[in-house]
């Protein structure tokens, strides 16, 4: 055959497509179960690194306890730390349909209000007790996202685990450094008179040693503002869904 | 066509003669990006010898039935192809290192090196010549790689592999992280100093006026 005819041509173009595409898809149906593994284990080590229960402290454990840490171990810490979690509704009662852990922020923020879900992981260490929200924003260049963890009193910080896709590095990128993740430990997201203020980024900040734990401000990185801002719009917009729930934590208090 | 290759050649010339970063100067932005700690950079040097390797023996296996018009989309097709295999592996067994390489990995498709050695070799020499040539030009690149990222990480973080190098009693003197070397900037500087050295030791590399 004419190595340079059309027919020839097309009829190669054909052939190497159809192997090219069944090999990946071969690919990705085997792959796809450790894939979705890794992020399982990244979402629970995730939500464990904002109330302290970080890499090291579950190496520890596990040493501690003879064992090694992998998936299986990191999931049975999970569920022992964080045996509740809700899929809240807007108005902060429980959807018992729904699964917390596999509610897909990414996809879910873009659903009406009314029609999301908002998941809340409730942890338990040594009887303490901690609320776990995930975050989901857009930063600079694409999305961010986090996990902000609070205290019994659902108002003082117990730590924050931040991620991105595509800030700028040495910049925007440094929100997931611990030394940026530790200015909000402590911080508180409502004021004394018990309204909600969310925890503000800001540039040229008065208190840069973040001494002041009451004024729902942290120092922001110097360029990367808009980053910054990001961060303070996602804890803002996330965190005013939970108020109901909130409300009613309190209520049982009382 | 083909001419006889000596098989130690074909891996020993991109690894200094005919580096393909240093000398041919290819392959510069991601040599940039993803040089801030060894780990990434190794787990990068090796996803690019495997890809420039297999799409170097893929390419010369079919090199005498790829129609001539479609040439580059073909070898596109093949390179993009195993790039995506290399990515789909990287997240399920290597996710956290997959994490910090982000795009860079799916970018190896637009690395010149791998279509510089698909156009200049693998498209006129058998395939085992070209597979080698593969290796050999992927551990070229690699070896750049692990060079610039050795003193990045060394200077800008103190560590190697995340292990802490430069003692604690260095920092109470007073020494600081140079955060400069975690810049794309300072590893363009690095990588100059290392082009630099090695045309200072081989001096039939410098250009003849």
């Amino acid at each position: 055959m004419d190595r340079n005819s059309n027919i020839y041509t097309i009829l190669f173009a054909a052939v190497v497509v159809t192997v090219s595409a069944v090999l990946l898809a071969l690919a990705v149906m085997i792959l796809k179960p450790a894939q979705e593994r890794n992020k399982r284990q990244e979402k629970m080590t995730d939500i464990m690194y904002t109330i302290g229960l970080d890499d090291e402290a579950l190496t520890q454990k596990a040493i501690a306890e003879g064992k090694a840490l992998n998936y299986k171990l990191i999931e049975t810490y999970f569920n022992k730390y964080f045996n509740k979690q809700y899929a809240l509704k807007a108005d902060g009662s429980v959807d018992k349909s729904v699964k917390a852990f596999d509610i897909n922020m990414k996809t879910e923020i873009k659903k009406p209000e009314n029609e999301q879900r908002f998941p809340i992981f409730i942890g338990d260490v040594d009887g303490k007790k901690y609320y776990v929200i995930p975050l989901y924003g857009k930063g600079l260049w694409d999305d961010i996202w986090g996990y902000i963890a609070l205290e019994e009193d659902a108002n003082t910080v117990k730590g924050v685990k931040f991620g991105h896709k595509g800030e700028t590095p040495g910049l925007g990128a440094e929100i997931t450094k611990k030394w940026f993740e530790k200015q909000f430990v402590g911080e508180k997201i409502f004021d004394k008179d018990g309204s909600f203020k969310g925890i503000t980024l800001l540039k040229g900040n008065k208190d840069p040693e973040n001494n002041d734990k009451e004024d729902h401000e942290v120092d922001a990185i110097s360029g990367a503002t808009l980053t910054g801002n990001g961060v303070t719009d996602m804890i803002q917009e996330r965190l005013q869904h939970y108020l109901p729930f909130f409300k009613k934590i309190r209520q049982q208090k009382n | 066509m083909a001419k006889k290759h000596k098989w130690q050649d074909l891996i020993k010339d991109p690894l200094n003669e005919n580096n393909p970063i240093t000398v041919q100067v290819l392959g510069i932005c991601s040599a940039l990006a993803i040089t801030v700690k060894l780990m990434p950079a190794i787990v990068m040097a090796l996803s690019v010898m495997v890809v420039v390797a297999f799409s170097n023996l893929i390419v010369s296996l079919i090199r005498n039935y790829i129609p001539n018009r479609i040439r580059i989309i073909v070898q596109l097709l093949v390179v993009a192809t195993l790039v995506i295999l290399v990515d789909q592996i990287l997240k399920a067994f290597a996710y956290d290192v997959s994490k910090q390489l982000s795009v860079f990995v799916g970018l190896i498709i637009t690395n010149c090196i791998v279509m510089g050695r698909l156009e200049a070799f693998a498209l006129g020499n058998k395939p085992l010549d070209s597979f080698l040539d593969g290796i050999g030009n992927g551990a070229g690149y690699g070896l750049i790689l692990i060079i610039v990222a050795f003193f990045r990480e060394l200077f800008g973080s103190g560590t190697l592999f995340d292990y802490q190098i430069i003692p604690q009693s260095f920092y109470d003197l007073g020494y600081v992280n140079n955060a400069m070397m975690l810049l794309p900037a300072m590893a363009l500087i690095t990588l100059g100093i290392v082009i630099w050295v090695q045309r200072s030791l081989y001096p039939q590399l410098t250009e003849k006026e």
